[in-house]
């Protein structure tokens, strides 16, 4: 069990990098507390799996330190960090038994077989398995495969953290969410550091309590999943998370105030730095309003969607496409509507970086 | 009431065709011989299993029987090992892959005979670089024409040198198709190099390895023309291997009766063997 402290990390693929480009991590500065259910989230290509590779000592980074509990254990071998992880694919050792799969990781460091036995035992019933345990493991479904590989991971005493990089994605969908609420309910037994690793915002949104998202090999922001729903600080979280993702707007910044086309629209707060220019409004669609008529940003609208729970309504306001959530009630297509946005949750971004501060409106 | 067209059949005939002609028959035709005497002019006469009762209590083949075995057994105990610790040997990615790839694909490319008629010059006492080289400057004598070991080992490295590549080719195949993760699943769990092989690498090739084996038994086990065209079967019948002496009394003594006699069980043999090893190899995979 430690903490895990990322200071100043780059890492690059190139031999010799040149510029930000050639760098596929570009400064990482992150802590990650003991005994935390973490997720990074971020598209495919963004680093995360850079990121997992480093802190399991797969891949030495080019720049920068790893510190488990102060220690550094940037040059350490995978072996000797005691941290576990979690493949894509399951790996499983085809030709031995369940049993011995899961003794493997603790026969390997030379453990009594007591002491292996009591083990495999405990985590075969937590990941109940327990009737599989005479079974070859090549001939397992993969969601059990899976089970045994996360069970390799947590058989040995004390792992620092177990990392998950996309585990379920050669799962079957109706089984994912019973994988993922055995993995949470794993985290509360063991209190093991958990990162997991994935580029869908359900799976990272219900298992973690702390979300880090990635974009381009940089952390764009960490948060509980309500930070990120309600205060992304960047437009790329705003886009990212949420189904459909925040409306991002181009304005024009006068003194202060906000204008899309000819209506002022009106902040959370005060815009820091912002005085005049160009910036973006953010706003997400649980809190954009559609009337039929009235003050506010007059719009069309396009197409309506309906998703069961919600209807999801798509509309054009100068030239900008606008999402709106309605409960209820929608206008049909090719209506003249009205849209209005909800001032607390309007936020403003300049250059993509959050800018506006809750509070009175300048 | 299901519709039953039998003009199905009439797809089949084409591959039925083709296998009567280059399976069927011939064979038909060696079955024919082996239960007959023959004095030439197409005369026939019935003579039963004579000739599988005499090949079976022949010393003669029981001698080429337990060549060719010896033969089939070195090679493949050489090159089945070799083959895949030059397999493990070689890179992964980079720019030798390719060069390694040709290098190995070689021996294989060239035919028979050449290797044969290669290997006899090579080993040559007096003009052959290796030959010259073993007698006169190591000071080993070296002859495969009078000396037995000689050519027993001759016609062992040869066939080590033509046809290790394609176990390593098999292997190697089989080695990156292994995923990465799992040597860094290996890794996380401190398993030794030799407990890589073993659980990873090893399981992954058992597929490629069952068929280079199976492929090298029966190629081995049927070889003919390079010990034929380096040593002639001697010196004496040190070295005359089964196809040797069976085209010995085929075309040689041209006693077709005992020849198609020992053809079919030749054929027996290679069959059986294949199809046990093929059974014990494969027989725990669908095990529980």
């Amino acid at each position: 069990m430690a903490q895990i402290k990322l200071s100043n990390l780059r890492h690059s693929y190139h031999p010799d990098p040149k510029g930000d480009a050639d760098y596929a991590l570009k400064k990482i500065d992150l802590t990650w507390e003991d005994g935390g259910a973490y997720a990074l989230l971020g598209p495919s290509g963004c680093g995360k799996s850079t990121l997992l590779n480093i802190i399991s000592g797969l891949l030495v980074p080019s720049e920068g330190k790893i510190l488990f509990d102060d220690q550094d254990v940037t040059t350490l071998p995978p072996a000797k960090r005691n941290i576990a992880q979690v493949f894509q694919f399951p790996v499983i050792y085809d030709t031995m038994t369940v049993y011995d799969n899961l003794a493997f990781p603790l026969r390997n460091r030379g453990r009594d077989e007591d002491i292996i036995k009591k083990r495999v035992t405990g985590i075969a019933e937590m990941l109940e398995v327990t009737d599989m345990l005479n079974v070859r493991a090549a001939n397992l479904s993969p969601d059990n495969k899976q089970k045994i590989s996360m069970g390799r991971g947590l058989v040995r005493e004390d792992v620092n953290v177990v990392m998950f990089d996309e585990p379920l994605t050669v799962i079957d969908p109706h089984l994912k969410w019973k994988l993922r609420s055995k993995l949470k309910e794993l985290h509360q037994r063991v209190k093991a550091t958990m990162i997991y690793v994935t580029h869908d915002q359900t799976e990272a949104l219900t298992f973690a309590d702390k979300v880090v998202v990635m974009q381009d090999g940089e952390i764009v922001q960490m948060g509980t999943p309500v930070e990120l729903f309600e205060r992304p600080t960047h437009t790329f979280v705003g886009h990212f998370i949420g189904s459909p993702g925040m409306n991002v707007l181009p304005c024009d910044v006068k003194e202060g105030a906000a204008f899309f086309g000819d209506a002022q629209v009106a902040l959370e707060g005060p815009a820091q730095g912002v005085a005049n220019g160009a910036a973006e409004i953010g706003i997400r669609p649980e809190f954009v309003t559609i009337e039929k008529s009235g003050a506010g940003v007059s719009a069309q609208v396009r197409k309506v969607s309906d998703v069961g729970r919600h209807k999801v309504v798509e509309a054009i306001a100068h030239n900008q496409r606008i999402h709106a959530i309605l409960e209820g009630e929608a206008p049909s297509a090719g209506e003249a509507v009205t849209l209005s946005f909800k001032q607390s949750q309007t936020r403003l971004y300049k250059d993509g970086w959050l800018a506006s501060t809750p509070g009175e409106a300048a | 009431m299901k519709t039953q067209n039998q003009r199905a059949w009439l797809f089949v005939l084409p591959v039925l065709f083709l296998v009567a002609f280059n399976a069927l028959i011939p064979m038909m035709t060696v079955v024919n011989y082996s239960v007959q005497e023959t004095f030439g002019d197409n005369l026939f006469f019935w003579e039963g299993l004579r000739w599988f009762e005499e090949v079976l209590r022949s010393e003669r083949f029981h001698n080429a029987l337990g060549r060719q075995f010896f033969f089939t057994f070195m090679i493949l105990i050489i090159e089945v090992p070799l083959g895949v610790a030059i397999a493990l040997a070689m890179p992964r990615k980079g720019p030798w892959v390719p060069v390694c790839l040709v290098l190995m694909a070689l021996p294989m490319l060239i035919p028979w005979n050449v290797v044969g008629a290669m290997w006899n010059i090579f080993t040559l006492p007096d003009i052959g670089l290796l030959g010259y080289f073993l007698n006169h400057v190591v000071g080993i004598s070296y002859d495969m024409t009078q000396d037995p070991v000689a050519a027993w080992v001759t016609i062992i490295v040869m066939d080590v040198w033509h046809w290790t590549s394609l176990v390593v080719l098999l292997a190697y195949a089989g080695l990156v198709s292994i995923p990465n993760a799992y040597y860094q699943a290996a890794e996380i769990d401190g398993a030794s190099n030799w407990a890589v092989f073993r659980f990873i690498q090893l399981p992954k090739m058992k597929t490629v390895l069952t068929i280079a084996v199976l492929l090298r038994f029966m190629d081995s086990f049927n070889i003919y023309t390079e010990p034929f065209v380096l040593t002639g079967g001697g010196p004496g019948n040190s070295t005359t291997l089964l196809s040797i002496d069976l085209v010995k009394i085929a075309l040689g003594q041209f006693d077709l009766g005992p020849a198609a006699a020992m053809s079919l069980i030749y054929f027996a043999i290679t069959l059986f063997a294949s199809w046990l090893f093929y059974t014990v190899m494969t027989k725990d995979d669908n095990k529980a």
